[in-house]
């Protein structure tokens, strides 16, 4: 039995314990939010927070998470810094397919909650994980300057 | 004034009784292409309270709330066709954008079939040069009804009465909600012709308007294929064949069915799917398979091998394409000769969704929730694998997690109802990233070999063009045309932008068949304008002229690609001079409808690190329906190719595609990814395409900067297959 922490809530497990993060949310809990992209930790669409870092639950077995405060794009919007992402994004239109964006999302708060005012470089630096095929970046880097700028 | 006329039949449109449909539903276009008794009985199918897709065959749907529905004959992929339809049809309709809401439009070729395209589908740059008038004329039809509607009650004439914002208004300032006037209006005739607005009437089109997909895709709530959940559903997940066009000898599922959720193993001809409750299990599961397959036919085909038998094909004539003036005398006379060929690699899609498909094979009836470009043939396959009728397959769109091309082919939803035609529940089939990369329909590998006539400056008085590679075209319809011309492989090629006394063009079929090809963004005007682009700067510089003068000097007739030029190069500061190490390079093309010129301003950082510092592209795609979109298509775009043209090549050993993930099918990210300058030329002309042009221009751009900043001049793509890395 794992014990995991998901948005504020508790839940008891019976999973394998090699089982990752990723599936447990999306097959287990149903919390879809969060992406399957490469299963390798190339892509980011898998990432979530633990414990405030953004981590890519895809390679994550749940065995390494229990105790930890795991958050969701799902709850993103409860953290003061998140909702001000997901309204940067909105205004910048920065969506174009949307299935890499919870995972950009996760990084750019997590990114911004470590460092609010990011340089270019730092931007580069907490981003760079995130694949955007849709080739969003231009948008990506300008919603998050206004954040750090405001 | 923009005058239509309709082939709809007094029936065509219909009213909803019950509060679910409610309301006026109109059927206002039917493509011209259908003869008019199918069109007729498509329309007369249409009844009060009718809910069969049929039903559907309609445009614009009002309810009693006054809320507009619109049935979308485009999916959303992420190029923003769903708003940009919305506002077409709000605009005529006067409705505020957010009353609007679309529902993706289901298979039914004779009511959704593209103009341009002549089947139901949503690529090729076409969604807003197909939707731009039937979908206007829908929005307009409707409040001409609605007006009517209202004139009638209020004993005026119509022409008193102005529509607005969701609203009729008459002379002694009544008013009534669309919502209330939509019963009386289904009952009056359809108006056989329509006046709509002209742009400098618009309210909506040409203004930045939000998207209305978006609030969803950042809050974790949009749902994709890969997120649907329906009744009793377990994941499936499959092993393909590593070769293509081998089959399946055997499995030994022991130890698989051991694995803690797994349900079934599934041996299908070229593949074993297995089934589980979570995606984790299945792939554990196909881990633990043991497995034989018979390879097939093309397990020894390497690509050094493809390489060859390309550049062979590209000193054959093929077929001939096109030919105007005489090209062997121009050769023979001219004052010398240049020649060249550019080659281009196979490329995989890879959408971030990987392919996924979510199908129940019933007794009765097959129902399918999948994010397909092509919803008839999703239909089709799905009932030729399940031996249905057609019309007991339900198919139901979904938003799609990128497609670039790949949702226009329909293999995973053949394999999910393959799978699903095995087993009582429904299956949610989900690939994982290698079975994505390596089962992929490739952008074909191409050699084009032009051979230039000059003059004694150095000016090109015609060239020959040999393409060479396999056809999608082909592949795609079963066949070729008799004349064996690959349209989509020769467009641009046959009518370049320049003007050329002396122009052949020869298509030179060459199947390399170790793997399947299909449409990649950009598709046949990519790869000419790859080709064409870097020949003609390299004749610029061996005549040793500017680039973008030289460029000029042959656009005499082309007043659209000369403006787009000349704005691209204004504003990339073209003619500033840069330090050494540092150069530009320009690429112009008409493509999709529209013209579009992109310049890259590169600086070399070493032997083979390039720094590209700008990216500057102009665009006339005609009339703009939403210059957010333009910016973001080509922004998007423009970085799609640029990631292609600096690190992506399918390789095969051993019939074996050898890029199996990101790690070494890498991809561009934001610490590489230049920004994007887009500028829009205002044009009243017709409106282009947009989501493919940026893709088409980067790649000889990037080229031409390489040769401008270093001297070398690469025509192989990508740019890491020479070394080269983004610093």
């Amino acid at each position: 039995m794992n014990l995991l922490s998901i948005n504020g809530e508790q839940h008891q497990l019976d999973v394998p314990d090699d089982m990752p993060l990723l599936w447990v949310l999306r097959d287990v809990l149903g919390l879809t939010g969060t992406k399957f992209g490469c299963g390798i930790a190339q892509c980011g669409a898998c990432t979530v927070h633990l414990d405030g870092e953004a981590v890519r639950s895809c390679v994550l077995p749940v065995s390494a998470v229990a105790g930890k405060a795991i958050v969701t794009i799902e709850a993103i919007a409860e953290n003061a810094v998140g909702a001000k992402v997901q309204q940067a994004w909105l205004e910048h239109e920065v969506v174009q397919c949307g299935y890499c964006q919870s995972g950009q999302i996760m990084s750019a708060t997590a990114l911004l909650q470590y460092k609010p005012s990011p340089s270019d470089a730092e931007i580069d630096a907490g981003m760079a994980g995130n694949i955007c095929r849709c080739g969003t970046y231009t948008r990506i880097r300008a919603a998050i300057k206004d954040i750090g700028q405001a | 004034m923009d005058k239509s006329r309709f082939a709809v039949s007094r029936r065509g449109f219909l009213k909803g009784s019950s509060a679910a449909l409610g309301g006026l539903v109109l059927s206002t276009w039917l493509p011209g292409f259908v003869p008019r008794s199918v069109a007729a009985e498509a329309t007369a199918a249409g009844r009060l309270g009718d809910q069969s897709p049929r039903a559907y065959g309609a445009y614009v749907r009002i309810g009693h709330d006054g809320l507009v529905t619109v049935i979308s004959p485009k999916i959303e992929m992420g190029q923003g066709a769903h708003t940009g339809i919305a506002m077409m049809v709000a605009e005529e309709l006067e409705v505020p954008l957010s009353a609007v809401t679309i529902e993706d439009a289901p298979p039914d070729s004779e009511l959704y079939a593209d103009s341009l395209m002549q089947f139901q589908a949503t690529g090729g740059s076409t969604s807003t040069r197909h939707s731009w008038k039937p979908l206007r004329e829908a929005g307009a039809t409707a409040r001409l009804l609605l007006i009517q509607a209202a004139a009638a009650r209020w004993g005026v004439d119509a022409s008193q009465c102005h529509a607005k914002n969701g609203e009729v208004f008459g002379p002694a300032e009544q008013k009534l909600g669309y919502g209330e006037l939509v019963d009386a209006a289904s009952e009056l005739p359809l108006p056989t012709e329509v006046v709509l607005k002209t742009p400098e009437q618009f309210t909506l089109l040409g203004t930045p308007a939000r998207r209305i997909d978006t609030p969803n895709k950042v809050n974790g709530k949009a749902q994709f294929t890969i997120d649907l959940s329906v009744p009793g559903m377990l994941i499936a997940s499959t092993m393909t064949c590593p070769v293509y066009g081998g089959t399946l000898l055997s499995v030994d599922d022991t130890t698989a069915k051991k694995v803690p959720g797994v349900r079934d193993v599934i041996k299908l001809d070229n593949a074993v799917a297995v089934t589980a409750s979570n995606y984790w299990a299945c792939q554990q599961g196909l881990k633990a398979l043991k497995v034989e397959w018979d390879l097939g036919e093309h397990a020894s085909i390497n690509s050094a091998q493809i390489d060859e038998a390309l550049l062979q094909a590209s000193s054959r004539d093929g077929v001939v394409a096109h030919s105007t003036g005489d090209i062997g005398k121009a050769l023979e006379s001219a004052a010398s000769r240049f020649e060249a060929v550019y080659e281009q690699a196979f490329l995989s899609h890879s959408p971030l969704e990987p392919m996924t498909c979510v199908a129940h094979v019933r007794a009765d009836a097959c129902e399918l929730w999948v994010g397909t470009q092509v919803p008839v043939f999703a239909q089709q396959t799905a009932a030729k694998i399940s031996g249905l009728p057609a019309d007991k397959i339900i198919v139901n769109n979904q938003l799609i997690g990128g497609a670039f091309g790949r949702r226009l082919d329909y293999d995973f939803i053949t394999q999910a109802v393959d799978v699903a035609r095995h087993v009582s529940y429904p299956i949610k089939l989900i690939w994982s990233r290698e079975e994505d990369m390596t089962h992929d329909l490739y952008r074909p590998q191409y050699a084009d070999r032009l051979t230039a006539a000059l003059d004694a400056d150095g000016k090109p008085t015609g060239w020959q063009h040999r393409i060479a590679g396999a056809s999608v075209l082909g592949r795609y319809m079963g066949s070729l045309p008799e004349n064996g011309v690959d349209a989509d492989a020769v467009e641009v090629a046959i009518e370049p932008i320049y003007e050329l006394q002396n122009l052949l063009v020869n298509y030179v079929r060459e199947e390399p068949k170790v793997v399947p090809v299909s449409w990649w963004r950009g598709v046949g005007p990519l790869r000419s304008t790859y080709a064409l682009e870097c020949f003609i700067d390299e004749l610029a510089h061996n005549a040793g002229a500017d680039p973008v003068e030289f460029r000029l000097s042959l656009l005499a007739e082309q007043p659209r690609a000369q403006a787009v030029l000349r704005l691209a190069a204004e504003k990339a500061g073209w003619g500033n001079t840069l330090p050494a190490g540092q150069g530009r390079g320009v690429a112009v093309s008409a493509v999709f409808g529209s013209y579009v010129a992109t310049v890259v301003e590169m600086e070399m950082l070493g032997d083979k690190a390039v720094r590209i510092k700008r990216l500057v592209s102009a665009i006339d795609c005609g009339l703009v329906t939403n210059p957010t979109s333009v910016h973001a298509q080509i922004e998007g775009g423009t970085l799609f190719g640029l990631s292609a043209s600096l690190f992506n090549e399918i390789l095969i050993e051993q019939g074996v595609v050898q890029q199996t993930n990101f790690h070494n099918y890498r991809q561009l990210r934001i610490n590489e990814a230049p920004g994007v300058e887009v500028h829009i030329v205002p044009s009243l002309e017709a409106p282009g395409g947009v989501g493919e042009t940026g893709t088409a221009l980067i790649g000889p751009a990037l080229v031409n900067a390489l040769h401008a900043a270093s001297g070398t001049r690469l025509r192989r793509l990508p740019l890491s297959r020479a070394g080269y890395y983004p610093a």
